[in-house]
Protein backbone atom coordinates (compact mmCIF):
# COMPACT_ATOMS: atom_id res chain seq x y z
CA UNK A 1 0.00 0.00 0.00
CA UNK A 2 1.02 3.68 -0.56
CA UNK A 3 1.22 6.08 2.45
CA UNK A 4 0.89 9.72 1.79
CA UNK A 5 1.68 12.42 4.25
CA UNK A 6 -0.18 15.88 3.49
CA UNK A 7 3.02 17.67 5.31
CA UNK A 8 1.35 20.81 5.16
CA UNK A 9 -1.14 19.54 8.00
CA UNK A 10 1.36 17.51 9.71
CA UNK A 11 2.26 19.41 13.07
CA UNK A 12 4.92 16.52 14.33
CA UNK A 13 2.67 15.30 17.23
CA UNK A 14 4.44 11.28 16.78
CA UNK A 15 1.00 9.19 17.63
CA UNK A 16 1.96 8.09 13.87
CA UNK A 17 5.23 6.94 15.09
CA UNK A 18 3.54 5.46 18.12
CA UNK A 19 1.14 3.57 16.74
CA UNK A 20 3.32 2.18 13.61
CA UNK A 21 7.41 2.51 14.82
CA UNK A 22 8.24 0.17 11.53
CA UNK A 23 6.43 2.92 9.27
CA UNK A 24 6.40 5.96 10.56
CA UNK A 25 9.22 7.71 13.03
CA UNK A 26 10.41 11.30 14.48
CA UNK A 27 14.06 12.10 13.62
CA UNK A 28 16.30 13.97 15.90
CA UNK A 29 15.31 17.36 14.61
CA UNK A 30 11.32 16.40 15.77
CA UNK A 31 10.70 15.61 11.93
CA UNK A 32 8.75 13.11 10.51
CA UNK A 33 10.17 10.47 8.46
CA UNK A 34 8.26 7.83 7.02
CA UNK A 35 8.45 4.85 4.19
CA UNK A 36 6.14 5.49 1.15
CA UNK A 37 5.52 2.16 0.69
CA UNK A 38 4.41 -0.06 3.01
CA UNK A 39 3.64 -4.14 3.14
CA UNK A 40 0.28 -5.29 2.99
CA UNK A 41 1.02 -6.86 6.29
CA UNK A 42 1.53 -4.25 7.96
CA UNK A 43 -1.85 -2.41 6.89
CA UNK A 44 -3.27 -2.15 10.48
CA UNK A 45 -0.87 -0.46 12.50
CA UNK A 46 -0.57 1.75 9.15
CA UNK A 47 -4.56 2.55 9.42
CA UNK A 48 -4.00 2.84 13.13
CA UNK A 49 -1.29 5.56 12.69
CA UNK A 50 -4.38 7.33 10.10
CA UNK A 51 -6.61 6.91 12.72
CA UNK A 52 -4.73 8.48 15.69
CA UNK A 53 -3.18 11.67 13.93
CA UNK A 54 -4.62 14.24 15.52
CA UNK A 55 -4.70 16.42 12.42
CA UNK A 56 -5.68 13.51 9.86
CA UNK A 57 -2.74 13.98 7.83
CA UNK A 58 -1.99 10.68 6.72
CA UNK A 59 -3.70 9.10 3.63
CA UNK A 60 -3.14 5.58 2.52
CA UNK A 61 -3.97 4.65 -1.28
CA UNK A 62 -4.41 0.81 -2.62
CA UNK B 1 -32.62 -14.82 9.58
CA UNK B 2 -31.84 -11.26 6.74
CA UNK B 3 -28.28 -9.60 8.05
CA UNK B 4 -28.62 -7.23 11.25
CA UNK B 5 -29.49 -3.48 11.32
CA UNK B 6 -27.09 -2.22 13.07
CA UNK B 7 -27.54 1.83 14.36
CA UNK B 8 -25.40 4.25 15.32
CA UNK B 9 -26.92 7.43 17.49
CA UNK B 10 -24.57 10.23 16.64
CA UNK B 11 -22.10 10.79 13.66
CA UNK B 12 -19.05 12.68 15.12
CA UNK B 13 -15.67 10.59 15.53
CA UNK B 14 -17.19 8.09 17.80
CA UNK B 15 -19.73 7.24 15.39
CA UNK B 16 -17.66 7.38 12.41
CA UNK B 17 -15.34 4.97 13.95
CA UNK B 18 -17.42 2.73 14.53
CA UNK B 19 -19.32 2.29 11.77
CA UNK B 20 -15.62 1.87 10.34
CA UNK B 21 -14.66 -1.18 12.75
CA UNK B 22 -18.14 -2.29 12.22
CA UNK B 23 -16.93 -2.97 8.72
CA UNK B 24 -12.97 -3.91 9.82
CA UNK B 25 -14.51 -6.72 11.68
CA UNK B 26 -16.45 -8.43 8.40
CA UNK B 27 -20.04 -6.77 9.37
CA UNK B 28 -21.74 -6.80 6.41
CA UNK B 29 -25.02 -5.74 7.09
CA UNK B 30 -27.15 -2.21 7.17
CA UNK B 31 -25.44 0.09 9.03
CA UNK B 32 -26.90 3.63 9.66
CA UNK B 33 -25.57 6.91 11.47
CA UNK B 34 -28.00 9.22 12.58
CA UNK B 35 -26.29 12.48 13.63
CA UNK B 36 -27.76 15.59 14.80
CA UNK B 37 -25.35 17.98 13.03
CA UNK B 38 -26.10 18.46 9.78
CA UNK B 39 -22.05 17.75 8.57
CA UNK B 40 -20.64 14.21 7.85
CA UNK B 41 -18.03 13.96 10.83
CA UNK B 42 -15.28 16.35 11.66
CA UNK B 43 -12.20 16.69 13.47
CA UNK B 44 -13.45 19.24 16.29
CA UNK B 45 -9.86 19.78 18.11
CA UNK B 46 -8.65 22.50 15.31
CA UNK B 47 -12.38 24.64 16.02
CA UNK B 48 -10.24 26.53 18.94
CA UNK B 49 -7.22 26.09 17.25
CA UNK B 50 -6.38 26.69 13.59
CA UNK B 51 -9.49 27.27 12.30
CA UNK B 52 -10.38 29.85 15.06
CA UNK B 53 -7.34 31.22 14.51
CA UNK B 54 -7.57 31.94 10.75
CA UNK B 55 -9.50 35.44 10.48
CA UNK B 56 -10.22 34.37 6.20
CA UNK B 57 -12.90 32.66 5.21
CA UNK B 58 -16.39 31.43 6.69
CA UNK B 59 -18.36 30.10 4.61
CA UNK B 60 -19.48 26.64 6.60
CA UNK B 61 -19.11 24.52 4.14
CA UNK B 62 -15.42 25.43 3.09
CA UNK B 63 -15.03 25.27 6.81
CA UNK B 64 -16.02 21.90 7.18
CA UNK B 65 -14.22 20.60 4.55
CA UNK B 66 -10.70 21.53 6.12
CA UNK B 67 -11.36 19.27 8.87
CA UNK B 68 -13.93 16.67 7.76
CA UNK B 69 -13.05 13.37 8.13
CA UNK B 70 -11.78 10.84 5.10
CA UNK B 71 -14.44 8.62 4.21
CA UNK B 72 -13.18 4.95 4.06
CA UNK B 73 -13.70 2.55 1.32
CA UNK B 74 -15.15 0.28 3.32
CA UNK B 75 -17.97 2.66 4.42
CA UNK B 76 -18.91 3.95 1.06
CA UNK B 77 -22.24 1.75 1.83
CA UNK B 78 -22.97 3.04 5.79
CA UNK B 79 -26.15 5.52 5.67
CA UNK B 80 -25.94 8.62 6.93
CA UNK B 81 -28.95 10.62 8.19
CA UNK B 82 -27.83 13.95 8.84
CA UNK B 83 -30.22 17.01 10.96
CA UNK B 84 -31.71 14.79 12.68
CA UNK B 85 -31.99 14.22 16.82
CA UNK B 86 -32.59 11.10 18.36
CA UNK B 87 -35.50 11.69 21.00
CA UNK B 88 -36.59 8.87 22.48
CA UNK B 89 -35.86 5.12 22.93
CA UNK B 90 -37.33 1.52 23.61
CA UNK B 91 -34.59 -0.66 24.15
CA UNK B 92 -36.91 -3.26 25.31
CA UNK B 93 -38.71 -2.84 21.50
CA UNK B 94 -35.46 -2.41 20.00
CA UNK B 95 -36.77 0.77 18.54
CA UNK B 96 -36.13 4.49 18.32
CA UNK B 97 -38.18 7.48 17.95
CA UNK B 98 -36.30 10.33 15.62
CA UNK B 99 -36.90 13.95 15.71
CA UNK B 100 -38.70 13.87 12.08
CA UNK B 101 -41.92 11.94 14.12
CA UNK B 102 -40.76 8.50 12.73
CA UNK B 103 -39.71 5.25 14.45
CA UNK B 104 -36.50 3.19 13.68
CA UNK B 105 -35.72 -0.53 14.55
CA UNK B 106 -32.33 -1.82 15.00
CA UNK B 107 -30.72 -5.16 15.42
CA UNK B 108 -27.77 -3.43 17.33
CA UNK B 109 -27.33 -0.06 18.91
CA UNK B 110 -24.28 1.92 19.08
CA UNK B 111 -24.36 4.97 22.06
CA UNK B 112 -22.21 7.70 20.08
CA UNK B 113 -24.09 11.20 21.20
CA UNK B 114 -21.12 12.68 23.00
CA UNK B 115 -21.50 16.01 24.46
CA UNK B 116 -22.38 19.63 24.56
CA UNK B 117 -21.15 22.62 26.14
CA UNK B 118 -22.52 23.31 29.67
CA UNK B 119 -24.12 26.74 29.73
CA UNK B 120 -24.69 29.68 31.80
CA UNK B 121 -27.63 30.80 33.35
CA UNK B 122 -27.14 34.32 33.96
CA UNK B 123 -29.23 37.24 33.40
CA UNK B 124 -28.38 40.76 30.78
CA UNK B 125 -28.39 40.53 27.22
CA UNK B 126 -27.77 37.04 24.95
CA UNK B 127 -25.95 38.50 21.92
CA UNK B 128 -22.49 37.89 22.01
CA UNK B 129 -22.30 35.06 24.06
CA UNK B 130 -20.88 31.88 22.49
CA UNK B 131 -19.13 28.39 23.53
CA UNK B 132 -17.07 26.82 21.19
CA UNK B 133 -18.08 22.70 20.56
CA UNK B 134 -19.40 22.60 16.86
CA UNK B 135 -18.31 23.55 13.63
CA UNK B 136 -22.01 25.86 13.69
CA UNK B 137 -20.23 27.36 16.94
CA UNK B 138 -17.22 28.64 15.48
CA UNK B 139 -18.51 29.35 12.45
CA UNK B 140 -20.31 32.06 14.85
CA UNK B 141 -17.89 33.01 16.45
CA UNK B 142 -15.37 33.40 13.89
CA UNK B 143 -18.43 35.49 12.23
CA UNK B 144 -18.48 38.10 15.37
CA UNK B 145 -15.12 38.44 15.37
CA UNK B 146 -14.95 39.25 11.97
CA UNK B 147 -17.65 41.78 12.67
CA UNK B 148 -15.68 43.09 15.62
CA UNK B 149 -12.59 43.42 14.18
CA UNK B 150 -13.72 46.04 11.91
CA UNK B 151 -13.16 48.53 14.87
CA UNK B 152 -9.76 48.27 15.61
CA UNK B 153 -8.69 50.59 13.05
CA UNK B 154 -9.70 53.45 15.25
CA UNK B 155 -6.86 51.39 17.70
CA UNK B 156 -9.49 49.59 20.35
CA UNK B 157 -8.98 46.02 20.34
CA UNK B 158 -12.11 43.91 20.83
CA UNK B 159 -12.69 42.69 24.31
CA UNK B 160 -12.97 39.10 24.99
CA UNK B 161 -14.11 37.99 28.37
CA UNK B 162 -13.51 33.49 28.08
CA UNK B 163 -15.43 31.70 31.39
CA UNK B 164 -13.54 28.92 32.56
CA UNK B 165 -10.03 27.69 32.70
CA UNK B 166 -10.31 24.30 31.29
CA UNK B 167 -8.56 22.78 28.32
CA UNK B 168 -10.76 24.35 25.26
CA UNK B 169 -11.02 27.74 27.70
CA UNK B 170 -7.10 27.89 27.68
CA UNK B 171 -6.96 26.54 23.96
CA UNK B 172 -9.79 30.00 22.93
CA UNK B 173 -7.72 32.28 25.15
CA UNK B 174 -4.44 31.37 23.85
CA UNK B 175 -5.96 31.79 20.21
CA UNK B 176 -7.60 34.92 20.78
CA UNK B 177 -4.87 36.60 22.55
CA UNK B 178 -2.24 35.77 18.82
CA UNK B 179 -5.35 37.17 17.48
CA UNK B 180 -4.86 40.62 18.90
CA UNK B 181 -7.94 40.56 21.05
CA UNK B 182 -7.93 41.54 24.61
CA UNK B 183 -8.57 38.06 26.64
CA UNK B 184 -9.52 37.94 29.76
CA UNK B 185 -10.23 34.41 31.70
CA UNK B 186 -12.37 34.06 34.51
CA UNK B 187 -12.26 31.00 36.89
CA UNK B 188 -14.72 30.19 39.68
CA UNK B 189 -12.25 27.53 40.88
CA UNK B 190 -8.42 27.06 40.76
CA UNK B 191 -5.94 27.70 38.22
CA UNK B 192 -5.98 26.77 34.74
CA UNK B 193 -6.67 23.22 34.25
CA UNK B 194 -5.20 22.70 37.24
CA UNK B 195 -7.85 19.59 37.91
CA UNK B 196 -5.23 17.82 35.29
CA UNK B 197 -2.03 19.59 35.78
CA UNK B 198 -1.81 19.48 39.37
CA UNK B 199 -1.32 23.38 40.68
CA UNK B 200 2.57 23.45 40.22
CA UNK B 201 2.42 23.26 36.30
CA UNK B 202 -1.17 24.75 36.09
CA UNK B 203 0.24 28.05 37.74
CA UNK B 204 3.02 27.59 35.57
CA UNK B 205 1.31 27.83 32.36
CA UNK B 206 -0.88 30.83 34.06
CA UNK B 207 1.87 32.84 33.98
CA UNK B 208 3.21 31.41 30.27
CA UNK B 209 -0.31 33.01 29.29
CA UNK B 210 -0.18 36.21 31.25
CA UNK B 211 3.31 37.19 29.36
CA UNK B 212 1.80 36.18 26.28
CA UNK B 213 -1.13 39.27 27.62
CA UNK B 214 -3.94 36.62 28.77
CA UNK B 215 -5.42 37.94 31.44
CA UNK B 216 -6.82 35.91 34.30
CA UNK B 217 -9.45 36.68 37.11
CA UNK B 218 -9.22 33.78 39.28
CA UNK B 219 -11.77 32.88 42.71
CA UNK B 220 -14.65 35.51 41.11
CA UNK B 221 -17.96 33.80 40.06
CA UNK B 222 -20.25 35.38 37.07
CA UNK B 223 -23.06 37.10 38.12
CA UNK B 224 -24.46 38.61 34.91
CA UNK B 225 -24.28 40.14 31.39
CA UNK B 226 -24.42 43.65 30.99
CA UNK B 227 -25.94 45.29 28.27
CA UNK B 228 -24.25 47.52 25.52
CA UNK B 229 -26.13 51.05 26.05
CA UNK B 230 -26.02 51.67 22.50
CA UNK B 231 -27.11 47.67 21.28
CA UNK B 232 -30.23 46.85 23.08
CA UNK B 233 -29.75 42.41 23.61
CA UNK B 234 -25.86 42.87 23.04
CA UNK B 235 -23.34 42.24 25.81
CA UNK B 236 -20.61 44.64 26.64
CA UNK B 237 -19.24 42.98 30.04
CA UNK B 238 -19.62 40.50 32.41
CA UNK B 239 -20.54 41.61 36.33
CA UNK B 240 -18.58 39.26 38.81
CA UNK B 241 -20.00 38.23 42.26
CA UNK B 242 -18.13 40.84 43.59
CA UNK B 243 -19.92 44.31 41.53
CA UNK B 244 -16.36 44.11 39.22
CA UNK B 245 -17.27 44.37 35.63
CA UNK B 246 -14.97 43.18 33.02
CA UNK B 247 -15.52 44.95 29.23
CA UNK B 248 -16.60 42.41 27.09
CA UNK B 249 -17.57 42.76 23.42
CA UNK B 250 -18.20 38.75 23.37
CA UNK B 251 -17.83 36.46 25.96
CA UNK B 252 -16.99 32.43 25.20
CA UNK B 253 -18.49 30.36 28.17
CA UNK B 254 -16.53 27.07 28.58
CA UNK B 255 -17.94 25.53 31.26
CA UNK B 256 -17.47 22.26 31.36
CA UNK B 257 -20.54 19.82 29.02
CA UNK B 258 -23.14 17.60 29.80
CA UNK B 259 -23.81 14.16 28.44
CA UNK B 260 -26.35 13.87 26.16
CA UNK B 261 -28.57 11.06 26.87
CA UNK B 262 -31.59 12.58 27.90
CA UNK B 263 -32.92 10.64 24.71
CA UNK B 264 -32.37 7.01 26.46
CA UNK B 265 -34.06 8.24 29.54
CA UNK B 266 -37.15 5.27 30.90
CA UNK B 267 -35.10 2.43 29.95
CA UNK B 268 -33.66 1.62 33.45
CA UNK B 269 -30.38 2.30 32.55
CA UNK B 270 -27.98 4.55 34.70
CA UNK B 271 -27.21 7.94 33.51
CA UNK B 272 -25.48 9.43 36.03
CA UNK B 273 -22.53 10.48 34.11
CA UNK B 274 -23.29 9.25 30.81
CA UNK B 275 -23.98 5.58 30.00
CA UNK B 276 -22.35 3.30 32.29
CA UNK B 277 -21.04 0.29 30.65
CA UNK B 278 -18.63 -2.51 31.70
CA UNK B 279 -15.10 -3.13 30.67
CA UNK B 280 -16.25 -4.56 26.91
CA UNK B 281 -18.09 -0.89 26.50
CA UNK B 282 -21.29 -3.20 26.58
CA UNK B 283 -23.96 -0.93 28.67
CA UNK B 284 -25.12 -2.40 31.74
CA UNK B 285 -29.10 -3.48 31.46
CA UNK B 286 -29.56 -3.31 27.98
CA UNK B 287 -29.10 -6.00 25.63
CA UNK B 288 -27.42 -5.79 21.73
CA UNK B 289 -26.20 -2.01 22.99
CA UNK B 290 -22.93 -0.61 23.32
CA UNK B 291 -21.58 3.16 23.79
CA UNK B 292 -18.11 4.79 22.92
CA UNK B 293 -16.76 8.29 23.29
CA UNK B 294 -16.57 10.43 25.85
CA UNK B 295 -20.01 9.64 26.93
CA UNK B 296 -19.06 6.29 27.67
CA UNK B 297 -18.67 5.58 31.46
CA UNK B 298 -16.17 2.42 31.76
CA UNK B 299 -13.46 1.00 34.11
CA UNK B 300 -10.14 1.22 33.04
CA UNK B 301 -7.96 -1.60 34.66
CA UNK B 302 -4.92 0.20 34.07
CA UNK B 303 -5.87 2.26 37.00
CA UNK B 304 -8.75 0.68 38.80
CA UNK B 305 -12.59 -0.86 38.53
CA UNK B 306 -13.93 2.61 38.73
CA UNK B 307 -15.96 3.39 35.59
CA UNK B 308 -15.06 7.08 34.38
CA UNK B 309 -15.87 8.73 31.52
CA UNK B 310 -13.07 10.38 29.70
CA UNK B 311 -12.98 13.34 27.65
CA UNK B 312 -10.18 12.53 25.28
CA UNK B 313 -9.89 12.98 21.86
CA UNK B 314 -8.13 9.10 21.76
CA UNK B 315 -10.83 7.38 23.42
CA UNK B 316 -13.74 7.72 20.38
CA UNK B 317 -11.47 5.66 18.21
CA UNK B 318 -10.28 3.52 21.31
CA UNK B 319 -13.71 2.71 22.68
CA UNK B 320 -15.08 2.34 18.76
CA UNK B 321 -12.60 -0.80 18.44
CA UNK B 322 -13.94 -2.88 21.60
CA UNK B 323 -17.59 -1.74 21.05
CA UNK B 324 -17.42 -3.31 17.28
CA UNK B 325 -15.90 -6.68 18.53
CA UNK B 326 -18.52 -6.54 21.53
CA UNK B 327 -21.62 -5.64 19.88
CA UNK B 328 -20.74 -8.36 16.88
CA UNK B 329 -20.28 -11.19 19.17
CA UNK B 330 -23.22 -10.76 20.56
CA UNK B 331 -25.12 -10.40 17.00
CA UNK B 332 -23.31 -12.70 15.01
CA UNK B 333 -21.93 -15.17 17.57
CA UNK B 334 -17.77 -13.88 16.16
CA UNK B 335 -15.55 -14.35 19.04
CA UNK B 336 -15.29 -11.51 21.64
CA UNK B 337 -12.41 -10.05 22.85
CA UNK B 338 -10.67 -12.24 26.51
CA UNK B 339 -8.19 -9.53 26.80
CA UNK B 340 -8.91 -6.96 29.60
CA UNK B 341 -9.92 -3.64 27.45
CA UNK B 342 -7.25 -1.04 29.24
CA UNK B 343 -6.67 1.83 26.65
CA UNK B 344 -3.61 3.84 27.64
CA UNK B 345 -6.09 7.92 27.77
CA UNK B 346 -3.93 10.24 25.75
CA UNK B 347 -4.43 14.17 24.90
CA UNK B 348 -2.75 16.99 23.42
CA UNK B 349 -2.95 20.63 23.53
CA UNK B 350 -1.52 23.19 21.64
CA UNK B 351 -1.76 26.62 23.72
CA UNK B 352 0.72 29.62 22.72
CA UNK B 353 3.97 28.12 21.80
CA UNK B 354 3.36 25.26 24.28
CA UNK B 355 2.58 21.38 23.26
CA UNK B 356 0.87 19.81 26.54
CA UNK B 357 1.19 16.07 26.06
CA UNK B 358 -0.40 13.23 28.58
CA UNK B 359 -0.65 9.80 28.66
CA UNK B 360 -1.97 8.31 31.80
CA UNK B 361 -4.95 10.14 34.37
CA UNK B 362 -2.79 12.78 35.65
CA UNK B 363 -6.40 14.08 37.10
CA UNK B 364 -6.55 10.81 39.75
CA UNK B 365 -2.92 11.59 41.03
CA UNK B 366 -2.44 13.24 44.03
CA UNK B 367 0.96 14.10 43.64
CA UNK B 368 3.25 15.87 40.68
CA UNK B 369 6.95 15.07 40.62
CA UNK B 370 9.00 17.70 38.32
CA UNK B 371 11.22 15.38 36.84
CA UNK B 372 12.82 17.09 34.07
CA UNK B 373 13.17 21.17 33.45
CA UNK B 374 12.37 24.42 35.18
CA UNK B 375 8.44 25.59 34.98
CA UNK B 376 9.69 28.83 34.53
CA UNK B 377 10.76 27.79 31.27
CA UNK B 378 8.06 25.87 29.83
CA UNK B 379 9.07 26.11 26.23
CA UNK B 380 12.22 24.67 26.77
CA UNK B 381 10.50 21.54 27.71
CA UNK B 382 9.70 20.17 31.00
CA UNK B 383 8.27 16.57 32.57
CA UNK B 384 6.43 15.86 34.80
CA UNK B 385 4.84 12.52 36.56
CA UNK B 386 1.70 11.81 38.75
CA UNK B 387 1.15 9.23 41.06
CA UNK B 388 -1.59 8.19 43.33
CA UNK B 389 -0.74 7.12 46.85
CA UNK B 390 3.03 6.48 45.26
CA UNK B 391 1.82 4.35 42.29
CA UNK B 392 2.67 6.38 38.90
CA UNK B 393 -1.02 6.80 37.27
CA UNK B 394 0.40 9.96 34.33
CA UNK B 395 2.53 11.54 32.54
CA UNK B 396 2.56 15.12 31.15
CA UNK B 397 5.33 16.38 28.81
CA UNK B 398 5.29 20.26 27.98
CA UNK B 399 7.38 20.58 24.87
CA UNK B 400 9.89 17.70 24.83
CA UNK B 401 10.78 16.34 21.21
CA UNK B 402 8.17 14.25 19.54
CA UNK B 403 10.71 11.29 18.90
CA UNK B 404 10.36 10.92 22.68
CA UNK B 405 6.53 10.26 23.02
CA UNK B 406 7.14 6.53 22.18
CA UNK B 407 9.20 5.94 24.99
CA UNK B 408 7.42 8.12 27.68
CA UNK B 409 4.16 6.36 26.68
CA UNK B 410 6.49 2.76 27.05
CA UNK B 411 7.62 3.83 30.19
CA UNK B 412 4.13 4.68 31.81
CA UNK B 413 2.95 1.75 30.73
CA UNK B 414 6.17 0.17 32.33
CA UNK B 415 5.31 1.78 35.60
CA UNK B 416 1.77 1.59 35.73
CA UNK B 417 1.09 -1.64 38.21
CA UNK B 418 -2.41 -1.67 38.83
CA UNK B 419 -4.41 -5.01 37.24
CA UNK B 420 -2.05 -6.88 35.30
CA UNK B 421 -3.92 -6.19 31.81
CA UNK B 422 -2.34 -9.69 29.58
CA UNK B 423 -5.05 -11.51 31.95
Amino acid sequence: MKIIVDLNLCQDHGQCAIAAPAVFRMNDDGKLEYEEIAEESRRAEVEEAADVCPVQAILIEG
Amino acid sequence: MTTPHVVVVGASLGGLRAAEQLRARGFEGRVTVIGEERHLPYNRPPLSKEVLADAGDNDPGRLHGRVEFRRKASTADVDFALGVPVVGSDLARRELRLGTGERLRYDGLVLATGLRPRRLDLPGPVQGRHSLRTLDDCVGLRAELAGLTEPSVTGERTSVVVIGAGFIGCETAATLVKRGCDVTVVEPFGAPMERVLGSDLARAVQRHHERAGVRFVLGASPAAYVEDPTAPQRVRGLRLADGTVLDADLVVESVGSLCNTEWLDGNGLDLRDGVLADNDLRVVGAERVVVVGDVARFPNPLFDDVPRRVEHWSIPTETAKRAATTLLAELTGSAPDPLPFAPVPSFWSDQLDLRLQSFGSPGLADEARLVEGDLDRLADGVLLTYHRLGSHVGTIAVNLPPARQRELREEFLARTPAIPVSA
